[in-house]
C-alpha cells in the first residue's frame, strides 16, 4: 500500500520493479533491414536466455516522472553551498556539458584511425599541457580514471624508477592526517604504510620526517595545504631530506584549489603529484562520478609513464605505444575524454587570471568564515588556514552533541553538510571548505546558520540531536544496513 | 569581507607563505575566452576527428542508440552536480537509482549481488582479481588470451604490486573459443582466479560452464568478463561465474575517445564482504519508512585505509545513472527486441564476409581479409571505418579484422563493406 | 564491573583461563566506544593465533578495530552466536558474547596481562 512518507512536494515513489507490469514499454527500434534471425539457431541454444526475470517495464512518462521524482529528493550544488572540506564542489559550468556532447567528440571511437582522432588528440595536447604549467612539472598523464587512481599510478611510478635505480624500497610514509585512499593505495601498491605524527600546530614534523626517512623509504605521500588546510611551511625542507635519501615526495593534489597561480608544487619540491578533475576542474560530481586523475611528474619519472603518450610525427599527434620503461597501462584506452573535454573548458574560460582569482576568492571566503566562527567553535590548529578550515566540536560534546549532530542540523538551514569526522588528527572534526563559488550572500547565510546552532545546542540540545527535521526521510538506521545487508530488491 | 579576514588586500592572505614556494609570474595561459568562443574551440577539434562516417569497430566500445530520455534525467542540476551520497537525508534520489542499478545488474547477471560500479571493466577486471585472491587465499591468475588484451595489460599493472603471478592460457584455433585443454595444463592449486570472457574479444560466445567446472574443480573461482553488456539481453548469464566483471558502455554511454565508462562487480552473496566499491543497502528511517543508505562502509579506504579492499573512492555514479535509464528504457522486452537486431545485422555481414572461425558470435566477429590496414585505408575514401586490424594485439592474427555489427548499422553499409573488399586478395573470403 | 578472574590487554581484550583453554572477548569499554556492532570477522578453528597479534576485527557502522589476541594458542571454537547477531556484543561482551576459545601453547604469557584493578586504572587514565 503506498502512502505519502512525509510532507514533501512529490508522493512516495515506489521502485521501478514495483511499477512494473507486462506490456508496459518506452522503447522504440526502427524495423529491421535485415533479415531477422532465430536467436537459438544464430547463438546457439543452450546460449539463448529466457526473460529476464524482474527487468522493469515501464512506459515512456512513468520512466521519466520516476527519475524527475527521485531527482528532487537530492540536494545539489544548483541549490546551494557545499561545504565539504577537501571535496572543492564548486559550480558545475554547464558549457562543459555542451561541448562534451558534441557529436564529433562524444561518438569518437577509441580504435578510429589516428587521422581521424586529430581533434580528441589536441584537447588532451592541450589540456596536459595546461596542467604542466599550473603545477609546474614536465610531463603529464592524462590516463589515470579518478584521484585514487591517480596516487596508484604516481606510487608505481616511484617504484619503477626506484628499482631502475637498484632498489624499490619497502615504505611509504604517510601523515596521519592523510586522506585513506593514501594508505590504501600505498598498500595495493605493495609498500608497507609508516605513519609519521604531525606537530602540535598539525603541520609536518621535520624531525620526525628526518628520523623516519632512511633508505628503505620509497617516498612521503602529502597533501599540500594539508587536511586541515595549513600550508605545509616545511615542504622545502622536507622535499630536501627526502631527496638527500634517494626518496621521492608525492603530493596528493586534492587541495589545488588553494594554489592554481599561486604556487606550484613542481617548484617546491614535488617530483609527482595527482589532480582531481572533479575537484579543483568544476567537472560534475554526479553523485559519486566520473573523476579524472591526472598525473604530473618531473622529468625523471617521465620514461615510466603509463602507455601509450601523445607524441607529434609530422605535423600529427600520434599514440606512442613503444614505451621500454612505462609501467603499463592503468585502464583501458586513454583515459576518461568526456570528463579532460569538460576540465579543458573550464581551463579555457578562466584562462590564467581568472584561474589564479578563483585561487583567491577560495582562500578569501574560507578566512572570512574561519574568522566568523571561531568565536562559537573551536578551532584545534590556529595556523593560517587556506581554502578550507577546520574545527572541532570540542564545545559542543561536552553538551552531548557531536559534529555529526550538527551535522544533520545544517541540513534543515538549508545546506549540505561540512565533511564530518575528517582528518583524523581532530576529534569531532567539522571540515568546511566553501570554494570560489560562494558570494557574500550564501556565505553570510551559512555562517549565520552555524551560529544559530552553536546556540541551539546550549538551548535545546536535542533538537539538534533529532536532526534533520525537514528532510524526506528523516535519520536512517546505518546500523541495521549493516548488520542484515539488503543490496538488491527482490519480489515478495 | 577584507576586513573580516583582518587583511587590507586579498594578496596580504597568502603572505604566511614561504616566499621560496611563491609564483612569481602570471601562470603562461592564454586569457579567459566567452561561451561562444570555447563552443566554437571544442567544434573545431570535432570536425578534426571523424565526421559522418559508417563504422565496424567493436572491440569493446559499441555504437548503440541513446534514447533521449538518458541527457534529460543525467542533465537535472540534482543528479549532475550532486556530491557522494553519504548524507542519506539530501541523497535519496541518488541512493535510490544506485539501489535499482545494483537490483537489475543482478537480474541481468544472475548474481547475488552487484555493486554502485567501479571505474570500467578493465579495471574491474583486477579488482576481481584481486578479490579472488582475499577469499581463496590464494595467488595467481590465470586469464585467457581471448580475454580483452587492454584488459589483460591493465590486470598485470596491477597484479605485478600484489604479488599476483598473472598467467595466460590460449583459445582454440577453429572455435575461436577458449582452449579447455590448455586451461586444464596450466591451472594449479595456487591458482585464485581463472578470467575468462563471454562474449570474447572475438565475438564469441565462450564455454563458461566448462571453464566453471575446471576451475572450480581445482579450487578456483572463475571470472566472467563481458564488454557488450546488450548481449545479456539475449544471451544467457554466465553459469557458474563466482564474479562478474563487466563494462556497461552499451547502455547508452558515449564512446567519447576512451570514457568515462562504467564498470560494475557482482558476486554471491558469501562474497559481499570482499567486494570492492560502493554498495547501497536498504534500510528504514526513525519513523519506519524504506530508505537507502550507502553501506558496508567498513570495506573501503576511508575507514579501513590501508587494510581497504580497494584504494577507490570515486565510482561512476552519473555514468551509472545513464546505464538506469537506458534499462528502464529498454526494459525486460525491449532489451532483448535490441539484442536480437544486433545478432541479426551482424549475421547478415557474416553472410557476405564469412567468419574465421567456427564459435556462434553476437555482433561482432573475425573476418580473414589479407591485409586489414591496405583494406580499412581504401575503405576509407568511402567514409567507411572498417573493423579493427588484429595483428597489433595478436600477431597470428596479423591478416584478420574485427567487424562489428549493432543495431545502428545499416544495410547498406554492410553491402558498402561488402563490395570495398571485393579485391583480388579478399575474394576468397566472400561467401 | 569487570569480573576479577578474567585478565585484560591493553586493546581492551579480556581471556577467562580454565583448565588450558582461555575464552576470549572484548571488554565493556571496547563496544561502548565501537558503538553499536554490526559485524565481527573470527579467525577459523584450527588457526594458530599469537599474543599480541591481530587476529580478527569487530566493526560498527564507522570504523574497525583489529582484535589482539591476549594469548597464544590454537583456536578452538568460535562463538557461532555473533554471525547472526554481532549486537549481542554490545548487550553482553563479558559473558554470552565471547569471540574464542584458545587451547594455550604458552601459560606462562599470562602474567603479563593486567588483572581487573590494573585494568580499571587503566582505562580510567586513558579517559
Amino acid at each position: 500500500m503506498i502512502r505519502k512518507v512525509r510532507s514533501h512536494p512529490t508522493q512516495n515513489e515506489a521502485l521501478l520493479f514495483e511499477r512494473s507490469s507486462p506490456g508496459k514499454r518506452a522503447w522504440q527500434l526502427p524495423e529491421l533491414d535485415v533479415p531477422a534471425v532465430d536467436a537459438s539457431v544464430a547463438l546457439g541454444a543452450g546460449n539463448v536466455r529466457a526473460e529476464i526475470p524482474g527487468f522493469p517495464e515501464v512506459s515512456e512518462v512513468e520512466a521519466i516522472r520516476h527519475f524527475t521524482r527521485l531527482s528532487t529528493w537530492n540536494y545539489a550544488i544548483d541549490h546551494g553551498m557545499y561545504p565539504l572540506g577537501s571535496c572543492t564542489m564548486k559550480y558545475n559550468p554547464r558549457i562543459n556539458e555542451l561541448v562534451a556532447r558534441i557529436e564529433g567528440l562524444a561518438w569518437a571511437h577509441p580504435y578510429q584511425p589516428e587521422a581521424l582522432a586529430q581533434g580528441a588528440m589536441e584537447v588532451m595536447a592541450r589540456l596536459e599541457a595546461a596542467l604542466a604549467e599550473i603545477t609546474g612539472m614536465d610531463a603529464v598523464t592524462l590516463q589515470p580514471s579518478a584521484g585514487a587512481q591517480g596516487e596508484l599510478t604516481g606510487i608505481l611510478l616511484i617504484r619503477a624508477l626506484l628499482e631502475k635505480r637498484g632498489n624499490p624500497r619497502r615504505k611509504i610514509l604517510i601523515p596521519d592526517s592523510a586522506h585513506g585512499t593514501n594508505p590504501a593505495t600505498a598498500a595495493i601498491a605493495g609498500y608497507v604504510v609508516e605513519n609519521v605524527k604531525s606537530t602540535g600546530a598539525g603541520v609536518l614534523d621535520l624531525e620526525a620526517l628526518a628520523r623516519a626517512a632512511d633508505g628503505d623509504v620509497a617516498a612521503l605521500m602529502v597533501t599540500n595545504p594539508n587536511t586541515l588546510g595549513v600550508f605545509e611551511e616545511n615542504i622545502v625542507q622536507a622535499a630536501e631530506i627526502l631527496h638527500s635519501k634517494g626518496a621521492m615526495l608525492y603530493m596528493d593534489g586534492a587541495n589545488m584549489n588553494a594554489l592554481v597561480g599561486i604556487a606550484r608544487p613542481g617548484d617546491f619540491g614535488v617530483d609527482v603529484m595527482h589532480l582531481n578533475l572533479h575537484k579543483t576542474f568544476s567537472t560534475p560530481h554526479g553523485g559519486g562520478g566520473p573523476g579524472a586523475g591526472p598525473v604530473a611528474v618531473k622529468k625523471a619519472l617521465e620514461p615510466f609513464l603509463p602507455t601509450p603518450r601523445l607524441k607529434r610525427v609530422r605535423g600529427k599527434w600520434a599514440w606512442d605505444f613503444k614505451r621500454k620503461h612505462s609501467i603499463g597501462r592503468v585502464r583501458a584506452y586513454y583515459g576518461n575524454f568526456g570528463v579532460l573535454v569538460r576540465a579543458l573548458a573550464y581551463i579555457l574560460a578562466h584562462g590564467g587570471p581568472g584561474l589564479r582569482n578563483a585561487t583567491v576568492d577560495a582562500v578569501m571566503n574560507a578566512v572570512y568564515i574561519r574568522r566568523q566562527l571561531e568565536p562559537y567553535f573551536d578551532l584545534p590548529y590556529p595556523s593560517p588556514n587556506m581554502h578550507e578550515v577546520v574545527f572541532s566540536d570540542e564545545r559542543q560534546s561536552k553538551l552531548g552533541v557531536r559534529t555529526g549532530d550538527l551535522a544533520k542540523r545544517l541540513i534543515d538551514y538549508g545546506f549540505h553538510p561540512y565533511t564530518v569526522s575528517f582528518p583524523l588528527i581532530v576529534h569531532g572534526a567539522l571540515m568546511i571548505e566553501p570554494t570560489e563559488t560562494e558570494g557574500k550572500l550564501e556565505l553570510d547565510q551559512f555562517i549565520e546558520a552555524m551560529i544559530s546552532i552553536a546556540r541551539e545546542v546550549e538551548t535545546d540540545p536535542e533538537l539538534v540531536k533529532q536532526a534533520p527535521h525537514s528532510t524526506r526521510t528523516s535519520r536512517v538506521d546505518e546500523v541495521a544496513a549493516a548488520r542484515k545487508p539488503v543490496l538488491r530488491w527482490k519480489p515478495e | 569581507m577584507l576586513d573580516v579576514c583582518g587583511v587590507a588586500l586579498a594578496e596580504d592572505l597568502f603572505a604566511h607563505l614561504p616566499d621560496a614556494v611563491r609564483l612569481r609570474r602570471p601562470l603562461d595561459l592564454a586569457p579567459g575566452i566567452s561561451e561562444y568562443e570555447i563552443v566554437d574551440y571544442f567544434r573545431a577539434r570535432a570536425a578534426e576527428n571523424a565526421d559522418g562516417y559508417a563504422s565496424f569497430l567493436g572491440a569493446g566500445v559499441y555504437r548503440h542508440y541513446r534514447p533521449v530520455l538518458v541527457d534529460t534525467v543525467v542533465s537535472r542540476g540534482e543528479f549532475l552536480t550532486s556530491y557522494t551520497p553519504y548524507q542519506a537525508e539530501i541523497s535519496q534520489g541518488t541512493l535510490t537509482t544506485i539501489f535499482e542499478f545494483q537490483t537489475m545488474i543482478c537480474q541481468l547477471t544472475g548474481m547475488d549481488v552487484a555493486n554502485a560500479s567501479m571505474y570500467d571493466g578493465s579495471t574491474a577486471v583486477p579488482e576481481a582479481a584481486m578479490m579472488a585472491a582475499r577469499i581463496t587465499g590464494r595467488h595467481r591468475a590465470l586469464a585467457a588470451r581471448s580475454v580483452h588484451p587492454e584488459y589483460r595489460e591493465v590486470l598485470r599493472t596491477y597484479a605485478l604490486h600484489q604479488g599476483m603471478p598473472v598467467e595466460e592460457f590460449g583459445y582454440a584455433q577453429d572455435s575461436g573459443a577458449i582452449d579447455l585443454e590448455d586451461l586444464e595444463r596450466k591451472i594449479d592449486g595456487e591458482t585464485a582466479a581463472v578470467i575468462v570472457q563471454s562474449p570474447n574479444f572475438f565475438g564469441v560466445i565462450d564455454d563458461v560452464k566448462a571453464a566453471a567446472e575446471i576451475a572450480h574443480r581445482r579450487g578456483a573461482l572463475l571470472v566472467v568478463v563481458f564488454t557488450e553488456a546488450v548481449s545479456l539481453g539475449i544471451l544467457e548469464p554466465p553459469a557458474g561465474a563466482d564474479i562478474v566483471a563487466g563494462e556497461l558502455q552499451s547502455f547508452a554511454i558515449s564512446p567519447s575517445y576512451g570514457g568515462p565508462y562504467a564498470g560494475i562487480i557482482a558476486t554471491r552473496e558469501k562474497f559481499v564482504r570482499q567486494m570492492p566499491g560502493r554498495l547501497v543497502g536498504q534500510t528504514v528511517d526513525t519513523h519506519g519508512n524504506r530508505a537507502f543508505c550507502l553501506t558496508l562502509s567498513t570495506r573501503e579506504q576511508h575507514i579501513r585505509r590501508e587494510k581497504a579492499t580497494s584504494n577507490i573512492c570515486t565510482n561512476q555514479a552519473l555514468i551509472a545513472l545513464m546505464a538506469n535509464v537506458f534499462m528502464t528504457v529498454y526494459g525486460k522486452v525491449g532489451l532483448r527486441e535490441l539484442a536480437l537486431q544486433n545478432a541479426a545485422k551482424a549475421h547478415y555481414l557474416a553472410g557476405k564476409l564469412k567468419p574465421a572461425f567456427t564459435g556462434k558470435f553476437f555482433n561482432e566477429y573475425v573476418t580473414r581479409c589479407g591485409n586489414p590496414e591496405a583494406i580499412n585505408k581504401a575503405l576509407l575514401k568511402k567514409k567507411i571505418i572498417g573493423g579493427l586490424p588484429l595483428g597489433r594485439f595478436y600477431p597470428e592474427l596479423a591478416d584478420s579484422m574485427l567487424v562489428c555489427a549493432t543495431e545502428m548499422t545499416r544495410r547498406a553499409d554492410m553491402d558498402e563493406l561488402s563490395e570495398a573488399l571485393r579485391t583480388p586478395a579478399a575474394e576468397e573470403v566472400l561467401a | 564491573m569487570y569480573p576479577e578472574n578474567f585478565r585484560y590487554t591493553k586493546e581492551h581484550e579480556w581471556v577467562l583461563v580454565e583448565g588450558g583453554i582461555g575464552t576470549i572477548g572484548i571488554t565493556d569499554h571496547a563496544q561502548q566506544e565501537l558503538g553499536d556492532i554490526v559485524y565481527v570477522d573470527l579467525p577459523k578453528p584450527g588457526a594458530r593465533v599469537e599474543q599480541g597479534r591481530s587476529m580478527g576485527s569487530v566493526e560498527s557502522v564507522k570504523a574497525v578495530s583489529d582484535i589482539y589476541s591476549p594469548v597464544s594458542g590454537e583456536v578452538a571454537e568460535i562463538n557461532p552466536v555473533l554471525a547472526d547477531a554481532p549486537e549481542k556484543l554490545n548487550e553482553d561482551p563479558h559473558g554470552a558474547a565471547w569471540l574464542v576459545k584458545i587451547k594455550l601453547s604458552a601459560p606462562g604469557e599470562l602474567p603479563e596481562l593486567m588483572t581487573a584493578a590494573d585494568y580499571e586504572n587503566y582505562i580510567g587514565a586513558e579517559k
